[in-house]
């Protein structure tokens, strides 16, 4: 088969580290802590208090007034993308392609569903309440009144994918996962796989999700998966940590420019990165837990290998999923340990999940970027918050400081809740 | 080297119509109307009180006896997918650990992508917790933390995810391929099929599980739908006439409820087998439409790229084309723009060649719709006849293409299947007639 090269010529970030790529990363490299207390609602009395968020975003200041004016409806998480979007097309320089065939350019993402209109929604709840059950007769006057039709509309997931599409003028593929925590990872899997294949030249991939509202954090906490460290709050954070009790969960949005190698080099294009490879995979264990004996994030691991031709001893670094979950945590060690062998131990891998904490759909695109830095600047970023060993968590995290390292091909690990696993592999760009 | 080929081997469809797919396609060919006042819950104040329901249905009686117990964590939606999931698996006679003792296909090589929705939560479960945490009549944030989040069921979450389509079915199944869970409303299953065609091209898979399923037969689908201005409220009194694809009279959709699970195949696998196969799978396509963020203006996402790019991939021109298989949501402004798509695409022959939609059976059943889609178009193939467009009788101006609400017998090799949805994705996929 006749493959193309697929290569990454721009990316964008807004996460709690930083509005754009360059802040993020000199916050990881200073070891930089994100959590803080919600400010987002009243969570003071919830199991968990805290979380990473996104703030004082200027979302005028990032995509322009125009821009800003013509995505008035968009929601939280579509400006944290439209923000990244603009940012990767700008390092792109595609604006300046006059050859650029818009009906051979997409969008594919791993959008997450856009928030509620709580207040109304809530309060629709409580006021249409009668004899135990919502009143047929009063909640549907009470919504046609009071309900936004754009806010309920931009809840479905696939409205990202419109709004950068309308942004970019992109009317080629249009595609939106939701695949829980996998799914920036897999959204770049599946859109390198369409650019392999010929079936288009340019994707805008990557993924946006803030779920840092009372139902989000309400559903976390009943599944017991939060951190509920409110008294050291800065630190909670601590993946592969024995300490560690829980993800903190994030939101934001990173976005990549992915073309086919040619197409990024007739137009002159600097390339960030080449993707060599993909992997996905499902546990088929349980809906609540990972399968403990890490199969099925070994089989993504070793699909990826695979599919990029590399070896275990071609891989310099691995981004960890490395969530802070006590389950998580010994499930991956276990994998990488069943992949890698006794090259596990020598082969550096660090979760900045511990710094940034986990932007669910987000998190995988945010967390290859990241790659794409170490293999610019030849350093690791940490797992931080490493403060006392977990005996079933024994390889090497990168602990608590950036290092220097030789950097020349990167494995990135997502793995969504439900069972689904995906793995990127990329090297520099030659 | 060629990639492989990939044919339709199984169809699982729970709809309004019926339940799998020999009674539904029964039912369409009778032009069954099954639109009527819906039961599920209390219509009230409701504008729209007529839907697309799917009768005494639960996942049940469809998952092995050991995961009954899951059941109670499936929205809806959920149990649409993993029933129409497990009928997909026995109508191709492949074994799983879901449908028998001894499995037929390796776990690793049996993949899932399933499109879903938005799902919505239940009002009056959350409701009941939600007002334990009330003072002076709204909504208290403190007492909620405290009091009121222990009262939800800890995997209330998991209930709507939409990822739990696939991953219910990967485990029920023991798919531990790849899987994925794409949710872009309509265009969900075309997306869906395109890419589980490229698991097995590429070698990750020898089946596939695909398709969508949805239920926004609820009080927050019923909404939005109403604030969309898409629903049909002119006809709650003669509810199986009230939806109308591309008829003068079409005046909006009402929901619909179901889903339209498909297996997809290696062809050398299936011959291997000495299976049967529906169709093949020759050509895809997906296109956007820009400005799909006005959603108060009617899109048809773009559909003539996607259905000239999936044309293009299947090496064909418009006069091959023997039967389309429209969307149809028989809301005017879509019915419309869908039409100038075809058009577009097509050029001349889109107003020759037989077309159906079947919404005006079902109501629209949202990403479920283009699952049951590609499925009776897959089945239409397969019995060479054109299923009828119900509550269709003359084209409206602008909708003159080649409808009928009767059935057709046809001959032909190729079918195009088309769906949009609303923000402005859409996919399409060109079939071809098997004949082993």
């Amino acid at each position: 088969m006749n493959h193309k090269r697929v290569v990454i010529t721009g990316m964008g970030t807004v996460n709690p580290l930083g509005h754009n790529v360059e802040e993020m990363w000199s916050g990881m490299l200073n070891s930089k802590l994100a959590p803080s207390p919600i400010e987002l609602f009243d969570a003071s009395t919830y199991p968990t208090t805290f979380a990473a968020q996104v703030k004082d975003f200027d979302f005028t200041a990032q995509v322009g007034a125009e821009s800003a004016e013509k995505h008035k409806h968009a929601g939280r998480h579509g400006r944290f993308a439209l923000g990244a979007a603009r940012q990767a097309w700008d390092q792109s320089g595609l604006e300046s392609c006059d050859t650029l065939d818009r009906s051979r350019m997409g969008v594919y993402l791993g959008s997450g569903e856009g928030n509620l209109d709580f207040g109304n929604f809530f309060a629709l709840l409580i006021d249409a309440w009668k004899d135990g059950k919502i009143d047929s007769n009063i909640w549907p006057k009470l919504a046609y009144d009071r309900m936004d039709l754009y806010l309920e509309v931009e809840q479905e997931s696939n409205m990202v994918v419109s709004h950068i599409a309308a942004e970019f003028d992109a009317c080629g593929p249009g595609y939106n996962v939701l695949t829980a925590c996998a799914a920036s990872t897999q959204a770049i899997g599946e859109a390198f796989m369409q650019i392999r294949h010929g079936d288009t030249d340019v994707l805008i991939t990557g993924g946006a999700h803030s779920m840092i509202h009372p139902l989000g954090i309400t559903g976390f906490n009943r599944l017991t998966a939060l951190s509920v460290r409110n008294d050291d709050i800065a630190t909670s954070s601590r993946p592969f940590d024995l300490t560690r009790d829980g993800f903190v969960i994030g939101e934001g949005a990173s976005i990549l420019i992915m073309e086919s190698y040619e197409h990024a080099k007739n137009r002159g294009a600097k390339m960030l990165a080449e993707i060599i490879g993909y992997g996905s995979s499902a546990d088929a264990y349980r809906i609540t837990d990972q399968d403990p004996e890490g199969d099925g994030a070994a089989s993504s691991m070793r699909a990826a290998l695979a599919d990029a031709g590399v070896k275990t001893e071609d891989i310099s670094y691995i981004s960890a999923h490395g969530t802070g979950t006590k389950q998580n945590d010994q499930v991956e060690t276990r994998a990488v340990k069943a992949v890698f062998g006794e090259r596990a131990y020598k082969v550096p891998m660090s979760s900045v999940k511990s710094m940034m904490g986990h932007l669910i759909a987000a998190a995988g695109a945010t967390e290859l970027i990241t790659c794409i830095l170490a293999l610019r600047d030849q350093v690791l970023p940490p797992t931080v918050n490493q403060i006392s060993a977990d005996p079933d968590c024994d390889i090497d995290y990168v602990p608590n400081v950036p290092r220097k390292s030789e950097v020349k091909v990167c494995l990135s690990n997502s793995f969504g809740f439900g069972g689904q696993n995906n793995s990127l592999i990329l090297k520099a760009a030659d | 080297m060629a990639d492989p080929r990939v044919v339709i081997t199984g169809l699982g469809m729970v709809t309004p119509l019926g339940i799998g797919i020999d009674e539904t396609w029964e039912a369409v060919l009778q032009g069954k109307k099954t639109v009527r006042p819906f039961t599920i819950f209390e219509p009230g104040a409701f504008k729209c009180t007529i839907a697309g329901e799917i009768d005494d249905f639960s996942a049940r009686k469809f998952v092995p006896k050991s995961y009954r117990k899951a059941v109670k964590v499936m929205a809806r939606d959920i149990e649409i997918a993993v029933a129409a999931a497990d009928l997909a698996f026995l109508d191709a006679d492949i074994e799983t650990k879901g449908t028998s003792e001894n499995q037929s296909i390796a776990p690793d090589r049996l993949g899932c992508n399933i499109g879903a929705g938005l799902i919505c939560t239940e009002l009056d479960e959350l409701g009941a917790a939600v007002n334990t945490a009330v003072t002076d009549g709204k909504f208290d944030y403190k007492k909620w933390g405290k009091e009121g989040i222990p009262n939800l069921t800890p995997l209330w979450l998991l209930k709507y995810l939409p990822n739990m389509l696939s991953c219910h079915v990967t485990i029920i199944h023991d798919a531990r391929g790849p899987s994925n869970c794409i949710t872009c409303g309509d265009a969900s299953a075309a997306l869906a099929a395109a890419e589980s065609t490229s698991y097995i091209q590429r070698g990750c898979a020898d089946v596939v599980v695909t398709g969508a399923a949805e239920s926004k037969l609820n009080q927050m689908g019923l909404l939005r739908q109403e604030l969309l201005g898409r629903l049909c409220n002119s006809k709650n009194d003669s509810a199986p006439e009230a939806v109308r694809p591309f008829d003068k009279d079409h005046d909006g959709m009402v929901i619909g409820e179901g889903g339209g699970l498909i297996i997809f195949e290696n062809l050398e696998r299936n011959k291997a087998r000495n299976g049967k196969a529906y169709a093949e799978l020759v050509g895809f396509g997906a296109a956007s439409d820009p400005n799909g963020i006005n959603v108060e203006t009617a899109t048809a996402g773009n559909l003539a790229l996607a259905v000239k790019h999936a044309m293009k991939a299947a090496g064909i021109t418009p006069n091959q084309v023997g039967m389309i298989a429209a969307y149809g949501t028989g809301v005017p402004g879509e019915d419309l723009a869908e039409v100038a798509e075809w058009r577009k695409a097509l050029g001349d022959a889109a107003d020759k060649i037989p077309a159906f939609a079947t919404t005006g059976a079902t109501g629209l059943m949202f990403a479920g719709g283009g699952g049951v889609q590609l499925g009776l178009a897959s089945k239409a193939l397969s019995e060479q006849i054109v299923p009828p467009t119900v509550n269709f009788s003359s084209p409206a101006e602008g909708c003159e293409m080649n409808f009928s609400s009767e059935p057709r017998k046809g001959d032909f090799e190729y079918a195009v299947v088309g769906a949009f949805t609303v923000g402005g994705q859409s996919g399409a996929c060109v079939l071809k007639r098997y004949q082993g």
